[in-house]
C-alpha cells in the first residue's frame, strides 16, 4: 500500500506539489493523470524517497519514507521511466539484472531469474545480448520493466512508461502490462498524461493540476461528475472528434 | 604493457653502475660548453680511474649549478663572471680566491683558469679598423657616423650596451637589434660597422675582424674554469691532476675560438673536436641514425611512465573533484597553475628535490600531463545524465559500485580523450627533458640548437613528431578496447 498524506513539496518558493493525499490499496493500480508541470513525476520521486516532502508524509507498505528508511523502501519498489533509462554500456541482460548483481546474487540464480523475466516481458532471448542502442523503443521499455521486476518488488512505480512508443507498440505493451499487473498482484502507481491510458489502467484515477488534486475517483466519476470544468476539458481534449469516431 | 618492458630494459644499464667510480660530466647547452665538457670527459676516460657519464646540454646556469650542488653531476665548465653574478650573486667578487672562499662551504672546488676569457667584445672589420684608426673601444668616441648591431641580450644588460655607452661615452648613428650569427654576416657585408661578439666565437677564427681592446676594463671577466665537487679531487686525485694538467692555461682565446669553429661552422662532432685537440685516437663518430633507437627507447620510457603515473593520479583526482565541487574548483585551479609554469622553470624546480636525469624529468612530465586527465575525468563525470545516476541509487548501487559500474564506464570516452591529449602533448614536452639530462629525442634538439644546426634539430624533432602520430594511432586502437561496446554502438547509431 502507498499512502500520501497532505504532502507539500516546494522547489524554492514555488510549490510543485501542494497538500496531496492519496492511497493506493495493495494489489491495485492507481493512475496519476495530468499535464506537464502538474507535479505527477515529483510525486513518484517523493514515494521513492529521492525527494523529501516539506510537509505531510509518505509511506510505503506502512513504512514512513525518510532519508533513513529510503534504502529499505527502494528495495520494495520497482521503478520504470520513459524510454527506460537503460545504461548504454551494459547489455539488455546486464541492465535487467543490475539490481540482483548489486545485491550479490550468484550467477545461477541470476540466469534463472533472467529467463523468467524475459518470458514475462515477452522479450526474445537473442535480444538480451544486445546493447540498448541496438534495441527498438518497445524492446528497451521491456528491458526497463524486467529490471524493475528483477527483485520481484511488491510495488511498481511507472513514469510515462509508454510515452515514447509508437501507437502499435504502445497498444501491445499496454495490454501486456495490464496482464502482468493483474497476474503478479502488484501495487502500481502509474503516471501518464494520456486519458486513454488512464482509462485502460486505472480503476482509481487522481487528476492533478499545478501540483494540486483536482479530482479523485473512477473514470466514470471523472467523466460524469466532474469536480470542475477543467476535468471535463482535460478528458475531452484527447477524445477523438465524433466525425472521426464514426469511421472507427 | 610494452612500455613496462621498455622501462625495465632501460633500468638495467643503470643498475650495473656500482662497480667502478663514476664521474658525471655536465655541460650547458651551447657549443663551447659541450666542447669543454667533452674535453673533460675524454681526459677522465683516458686517465682510467673512473667511468664517465655525460650529462650534456643542461638548460642554463640555474639547472647545471643545481645539478652540481645536489651531486647529480660531478664537474662542469663555468665562467668566473657567471660564478660571481649568477651563483654567488655578488658582482663585487672578482678574484678566484674570493670565489673559492664562497664555494668551499658548498663542497665545490674551483679549478685553475683554462686560459681563455669568453666575455663580450666589440668587433669591426680590418678595413674599418684601419680607416677609422680603431684599436680600443675608447677610439670609438666621436665616431657618431658609424652604425652598430647588437644582440638583444647585450642591448638589455647593464654589463652590455647601456653600461658601455655610459662608461665610454659612445654614440652611434644607428643601433639595431640583431642576432649574433646574422650580425657576423651583416658586418662582413658592410651593412653595419660595429657588432658585439663573444671573445671566443668560432667566427673570429675565420673572419677578418678586429676585436677592440676594452681599455677601461668595462666588461667583467668571464674566464673559463672547471667547477667540481670536492669528492672528485679527493677520491680521484690522478683524474683531477690530469684535468688541471691538460686543461689549465692550455686554451687561449684563439684556440677556443678555433675549436668552436670546428664544431659550429664545420659541423664536426664535439667528441671529434675534443679528441683532435687532445691528440691521439679520434673518438668514434656517433651518427644520429645510430643514436636513434636508444633515444627512442628513452623517449618512450619518459612518455610511458609519466603518462601511466599521471593517469593513476589524475583519474582519482578528477573523481574527487566531481564529488566535492568546491574542493574540485581548487584542485582544477591547482593543476591549471602547474600548467602555466614554463616547462624549463618546472624542470629547474625539480633539481633540488630530485637532482638531474630521468627522475626529475618524469616528475615534471607527470605534473604537466595531469591537467587534461583531471579535467576530462571531472567533466565526464559531472556531465552524466542525472536520470541514469538517480536510477542507480534506486537500483541499490552505492558510492564505489556506482562509480565503478556506472559512472566511470559512462565517462570513459571523455576520460580516454583526456589521456590521449596528455599523451600527445607529453611526446612533445618530453623533448625538454634533455635540458636536465633526461635523455630522449630532446638530446638531439638541444645539441642542434647549440650548434645552430638544423639537421641535428630535425633529427630529434621529426621522430618526436612521428612518435606523436604513432601515439595518436595507438589510442584509436585503445579506444576500441577500453570504451564499452554499447557506447560505441550508440555513437555509431547517432552517426547514422
Amino acid at each position: 500500500m502507498i499512502a500520501l498524506t497532505r504532502v507539500t513539496k516546494r522547489f524554492g518558493d514555488r510549490p510543485v506539489v501542494e497538500r496531496v493525499s492519496l492511497v493506493v490499496e495493495a494489489g491495485t493500480t492507481h493512475v496519476l493523470l495530468g499535464g506537464s508541470g502538474s507535479g505527477k513525476s515529483t510525486l513518484l520521486r517523493l514515494v521513492l524517497g529521492l525527494l523529501t516532502p516539506d510537509e505531510g508524509e509518505v509511506s510505503v507498505d506502512g513504512v514512513r519514507v525518510t532519508p533513513a528508511s529510503r534504502g529499505d523502501v527502494q528495495r520494495r519498489i520497482g521503478y520504470v521511466v520513459q524510454e527506460g533509462a537503460l545504461y548504454p554500456h551494459l547489455t539488455a541482460a546486464d541492465n535487467a539484472m543490475l539490481p540482483a548483481r548489486a545485491r550479490g546474487w550468484p550467477a545461477a540464480r541470476m540466469a534463472e531469474r533472467l529467463a523468467a523475466l524475459a518470458r514475462l516481458a515477452d522479450l526474445d532471448r537473442p535480444l538480451l545480448e544486445r546493447y540498448p542502442a541496438e534495441l527498438s523503443g518497445g524492446q528497451r521499455q521491456r528491458v526497463g520493466l524486467m529490471r524493475a521486476l528483477a527483485l520481484d518488488p511488491p510495488v511498481l512505480l511507472l513514469d510515462e512508461p509508454l510515452g515514447a512508443l509508437d501507437p502499435l507498440t504502445r497498444a501491445e505493451l499496454q495490454g501486456q502490462l495490464l496482464a502482468i499487473f493483474r497476474e503478479l498482484g502488484k501495487t502500481v502507481l502509474l503516471v501518464t498524461h494520456d486519458v486513454r491510458e488512464a482509462f485502460v489502467f486505472g480503476r482509481a484515477i487522481t487528476l492533478l493540476d499545478q501540483g494540486r488534486v483536482v479530482q479523485q475517483g473512477t473514470f466514470a466519476d471523472l467523466a460524469r461528475r466532474p469536480a470542475t470544468p477543467l476535468v471535463t476539458a482535460f478528458l475531452r481534449a484527447q477524445a477523438a472528434p465524433p466525425e472521426m469516431a464514426a469511421y472507427l | 604493457m610494452g612500455l613496462l618492458a621498455v622501462s625495465l630494459a632501460l633500468a638495467a644499464p643503470a643498475a650495473r653502475a656500482a662497480d667502478a667510480p663514476v664521474v658525471r660530466v655536465g655541460s650547458k647547452s651551447f657549443t663551447e660548453s659541450y666542447v669543454l665538457a667533452e674535453l673533460v670527459a675524454q681526459i677522465v676516460e683516458r686517465t682510467g680511474e673512473a667511468r664517465v657519464e655525460r650529462r650534456f646540454g643542461l638548460g642554463g646556469t640555474g639547472i647545471v649549478y643545481a645539478a652540481l650542488a645536489s651531486g647529480a653531476i660531478d664537474v662542469y665548465p663555468e665562467y668566473t663572471g657567471t660564478i660571481a653574478r649568477a651563483i654567488l650573486k655578488d658582482p663585487a667578487v672578482t678574484t678566484l680566491a674570493a670565489m673559492r672562499a664562497g664555494l668551499t662551504p658548498a663542497g665545490i672546488v674551483v679549478g685553475e683558469p683554462l686560459g681563455f676569457d669568453n666575455t663580450y667584445a666589440l668587433a669591426v672589420t680590418r678595413p674599418t679598423a684601419a680607416r677609422e684608426r680603431l684599436r680600443a673601444i675608447s677610439d670609438l668616441r666621436g665616431r657618431g657616423r658609424l652604425t652598430a648591431a647588437f644582440d638583444a641580450g647585450f642591448l638589455d644588460r647593464d654589463d652590455g650596451w647601456p653600461g658601455l655607452r655610459r662608461v665610454y661615452g659612445l654614440e652611434f648613428r644607428d643601433v639595431r637589434i640583431m642576432e649574433h650569427a646574422l650580425a657576423y654576416r651583416a658586418l662582413a657585408a658592410g651593412s653595419v660597422d660595429v657588432i658585439d661578439v663573444f671573445s671566443t666565437d668560432g667566427q673570429l677564427a675565420r673572419e677578418d675582424v678586429v676585436l677592440l681592446d676594452d681599455d677601461r676594463r668595462f666588461f667583467p671577466d668571464y674566464a673559463a674554469v672547471l667547477l667540481a665537487r670536492e669528492g672528485v679531487r679527493q677520491r680521484l686525485p690522478r683524474t683531477w691532476a690530469a684535468l688541471e694538467g691538460q686543461l689549465a692555461g692550455r686554451l687561449d682565446n684563439a684556440t677556443m675560438a678555433r675549436l668552436n669553429a670546428e664544431a659550429d661552422l664545420d659541423g664536426r662532432p664535439f667528441a671529434a673536436v675534443a679528441a683532435s685537440f687532445l691528440g691521439g685516437g679520434g673518438a668514434a663518430m656517433v651518427s644520429h641514425a645510430r643514436e636513434l633507437p636508444a633515444l627512442t627507447l628513452q623517449h618512450l620510457f619518459l612518455v610511458g611512465v609519466s603518462l601511466v603515473v599521471a593517469t593513476a593520479l589524475g583519474v582519482p583526482l578528477g573523481v574527487l573533484a566531481a564529488r566535492r565541487r568546491r574542493l574540485g574548483q581548487l584542485e582544477l585551479m591547482g593543476v591549471g597553475v602547474l600548467q602555466t609554469i614554463p616547462a624549463l622553470a618546472l624542470l629547474a624546480f625539480m633539481i633540488p628535490l630530485f637532482g638531474i636525469g630521468r627522475l626529475p624529468a618524469l616528475v615534471a612530465l607527470c605534473l604537466y600531463a595531469l591537467l587534461p586527465i583531471v579535467r576530462n575525468t571531472y567533466a565526464g563525470l559531472v556531465s552524466l545524465d542525472p536520470q541514469l545516476l538517480e536510477m542507480a541509487t534506486v537500483l541499490g548501487l552505492d558510492g564505489t559500485r556506482r562509480l565503478a559500474w556506472i559512472e566511470l564506464p559512462l565517462a570513459s570516452v571523455t576520460i580516454l580523450a583526456g589521456i590521449k591529449t596528455s599523451a600527445v602533448v607529453t611526446v612533445g614536452t618530453a623533448t625538454l627533458a634533455a635540458f636536465i639530462g633526461g635523455g630522449g629525442y630532446g638530446t638531439l634538439i638541444v645539441t642542434g640548437l647549440a650548434l645552430n644546426d638544423a639537421r641535428t634539430i630535425l633529427a630529434g624533432a621529426v621522430p618526436a613528431a612521428l612518435l606523436a602520430l604513432v601515439v595518436h594511432a595507438l589510442f584509436e586502437v585503445l579506444d576500441r578496447l577500453a570504451v564499452p561496446r554499447g557506447l560505441r554502438a550508440r555513437a555509431a547509431a547517432a552517426a547514422r
